[in-house]
């Protein structure tokens, strides 16, 4: 690109910013409102699939092995077992949690379909798989419909799950 | 419980893209940034408005830029009595194709008018730019374009 | 031969398709999606297991949120692992990936969906998004405005008129009367319409598709395998499709030359046409894919009612050859056209050709 085109102070033009932003109103759906529901009431509710018997938490209303709509509701427990686990040393932008902080899969009891959560109140060199947890909610005038109503699991005392009982759900 | 009332949560997704531009596109953005409009020249002979690396039509490599406009004539326009909040200007104006003296392909943008009356095809509109020091190589840089009849002439 | 041309025979077994609705805010995706696919399989009294490929067509964009288009796989049921694709586009161009797999004799049989919930989102600012995003994006031009400047300029050429496209709306929307699945469907007259104030000049009300939320699904099978499932499959005898430039200021708006590219490939005139289901979501915009695919005025165009009557981002170019092969297999008509269209003032399109057996 030749000079005598641009006769300003700066040099030629090498880059645009073009910021995009979108403005979404979400529903979730009749299986994930579910999910929600029983948040806001201090429980966890999954769904059962009529042909497999699975368990899933959150349910998104299908058996993804089946593809039939799971229609049954069913309560966990508050309680559960660490599948597998990262300790996160990496800062990001918009970052709210102190680092290095344990975020790990949890096999709810009862479930067939672990989900991930953040994990507290444990040193970050002694998290381990099978290592059994509950969760902590937020205060009762404090629930919501959402995952924030779940403040974080803990260790529940209880000893490490058998390693036969969590290793189908790596 | 009121299960049938369905749960919503607004959110929003936010990208922060900055992108390179290269030699062609960004020849065009300086070129606004300092004022003035150009195109590329197909080898075939056209005049690409807004340039493009390649020649839309037979896809070869384009060659040289060619100072166009600052005048043109209005392909087509479309009036938006109700703008929304990412168009460009918040009171009613035109979208229009604008055929700048010099060019063969349309440039989009929009000309405000006043008033759909105030516009037809084949009318003259001149760009107007926004004041030199807000200028930065976006298409922005161009406030709208006026009907050449309201100001007397080409204006810069 | 044109690779545009079925070697191979392949039919559409089966079609279905949701509700059209404005806003389905009591379902997700997955939710939306289910009763198409028992339907679409259950038409034909066939299985998940019964297909050897599963291709589908979304946008991430819709939702606001990445990967809906794996959650949606939910809805199938896909384990033990399948093969399966998926396009971000209109499920017309998934279904032409099944189809070309199915040339080639790789698989023989597929099942086709489509989905999305435009209601989330702003759809005038997420379809601003996929345009050229040096030049025409920054300005946010929204379909709806697009589209009017391209009517503008169809009026100007004197190939179209507010009354023309009034009249599209019109027989639109009252042939959508007889569509259990239409979301507008109405009978108004063409002066009633007029008075409807225009939305972005020389567009009004009436010349625009409706905000969609819906979800479709198609089942192709080749040969003995289409005969074996449906009672009377429809066979598709030709397919392509052509894209224009993204430089929306170089092309000629009041044409379409991939639409006519892409006919010709397909092997429209190669018979008289019966039926036509055109995915025009713009009333001007009928009057160009018309002349483009070189119809003359013995054609039924959009007897579903078309994109003006429920337009489904995503499905409605799906749901164009679902309708169309529905014709067929009804005995309604012989031979059908089914186009589908994606991006600015009709920047890309897709022609299928139908016939019964």
């Amino acid at each position: 690109m030749s000079d005598e085109t641009t006769d300003g102070p700066s040099g030629p033009v090498t880059t645009l910013a073009t910021p995009i932003r979108l403005d979404f109103d979400f529903t979730p759906g009749v299986a994930q409102s579910r999910f929600l529901r029983g948040l806001e009431q201090g429980k966890f509710m999954g769904q059962r699939c009529s042909v497999c018997g699975k368990v899933y938490v959150p349910s998104r209303g299908s058996c993804p092995t089946d593809g039939v709509p799971t229609t049954e509701d069913v309560e966990l427990a508050n309680k559960g077992t660490i599948t597998t686990y990262c300790v996160v040393n990496v800062p990001f932008a918009g970052q709210s949690i102190e680092i290095p902080y344990i975020c790990a899969q949890v096999l709810l009891d009862g479930a067939n379909l672990s989900f991930m959560g953040l994990i507290q109140e444990i040193p970050t060199d002694e998290i381990r798989m099978g290592m059994r947890v509950e969760a902590v909610w937020v205060e009762p005038d404090q629930l919501t419909p959402s995952l924030a109503s779940v403040r974080y699991f803990r260790p529940n005392g209880e000893p490490d799950a058998d390693y036969d009982t969590y290793k189908e759900y790596l | 419980m009121p299960e049938s009332e369905a749960l919503h949560a607004s959110h929003h997704l936010e990208y922060p893209y900055s992108r390179s531009v290269g030699p062609v596109i960004g020849a065009f953005l300086t070129g606004l940034r300092d004022g003035k409009l150009f195109g590329v020249r197909s080898p075939g002979g056209s005049v690409i408005v807004p340039p493009t690396e390649y020649d839309p039509t037979t896809g070869e490599d384009t060659g040289e830029m060619v100072e166009v406009g600052p005048g043109g004539a209005v392909e087509s326009w479309a009036w938006v009595s109700d703008p929304r909040p990412k168009h460009p200007l918040s009171r009613p104006f035109a979208w229009a194709l604008i055929r700048l003296d010099g060019a063969d392909t349309a440039l989009l943008h929009v000309v405000d008018s006043g008033g759909p009356d105030a516009l037809a095809t084949g009318d003259r509109v001149t760009v107007r730019f926004r004041p030199a020091a807000e200028r930065i190589g976006a298409m922005a840089d161009i406030e709208s374009f006026v009907p050449e009849a309201a100001t007397g002439g080409s204006a810069r | 031969m044109s690779p545009a041309r079925s070697v191979r025979p392949v039919a559409v077994a089966s079609f279905a398709q949701a509700p059209n609705l404005r806003r389905d805010d009591q379902h997700n995706e997955v939710e939306m999606l289910m009763p198409v696919i028992a339907e679409v399989f259950g038409n034909i009294g066939i299985t998940k297991d019964d297909v050897d490929f599963i291709c589908s067509g979304s946008t991430d964009y819709l939702i606001g949120g990445p990967f809906s288009f794996v959650t949606a796989l939910d809805a199938v049921g896909v384990w033990p692992p399948r093969a399966e694709s998926h396009v971000e586009m209109d499920g017309a161009w998934a279904l032409y990936e099944a189809w070309v797999l199915l040339q080639e004799g790789v698989i023989d049989a597929a099942l086709v969906y489509a989905f999305g919930r435009s209601s989330l989102g702003n759809l005038n600012e997420i379809l601003a998004v996929q345009l050229d995003p040096y030049y025409l994006a920054p300005l946010w031009p929204d379909p709806v405005s697009l589209a009017a400047l391209q009517a503008r300029a169809l009026i100007d050429a004197g190939r179209g008129s507010e009354d023309e496209f009034a009249a599209i709306a019109a027989r639109s929307r009252k042939d959508a009367l007889g569509n259990p699945k239409a979301q507008v469907a109405k009978d108004q007259t063409v002066a009633t319409l007029l008075e409807d104030p225009y939305v972005v000049s020389p567009l009004r009300r009436h010349a625009l598709p409706p905000i969609t939320d819906g979800a479709a699904a198609i089942v192709l099978a080749a040969g003995d395998k289409a005969r074996q499932w449906a009672p009377n499959p429809v066979w598709i005898t030709g397919m392509d499709h052509r894209m224009e430039t993204h430089a929306l200021g170089a092309r000629d708006l009041t044409s379409s030359p991939s639409t006519a590219a892409a006919a010709a490939a397909a092997g429209v005139a190669d018979g008289p046409v019966d039926v036509a289901e055109i995915h025009a979501p713009y009333a001007s915009q009928e009057i160009i894919v018309r002349e483009a695919l070189g119809l003359d005025g013995s054609v039924t165009v959009n007897p579903s009612g078309g994109p003006l009557a429920a337009n489904p981002i995503m499905s409605a170019g799906l749901i164009r050859i679902g309708e169309a092969a529905n014709r067929i297999a009804s005995g309604q008509a012989r031979r059908a056209v089914a186009h589908a269209t994606s991006g600015p003032c009709l920047q890309q399109n897709l022609v299928c050709v139908l016939e019964g057996e």
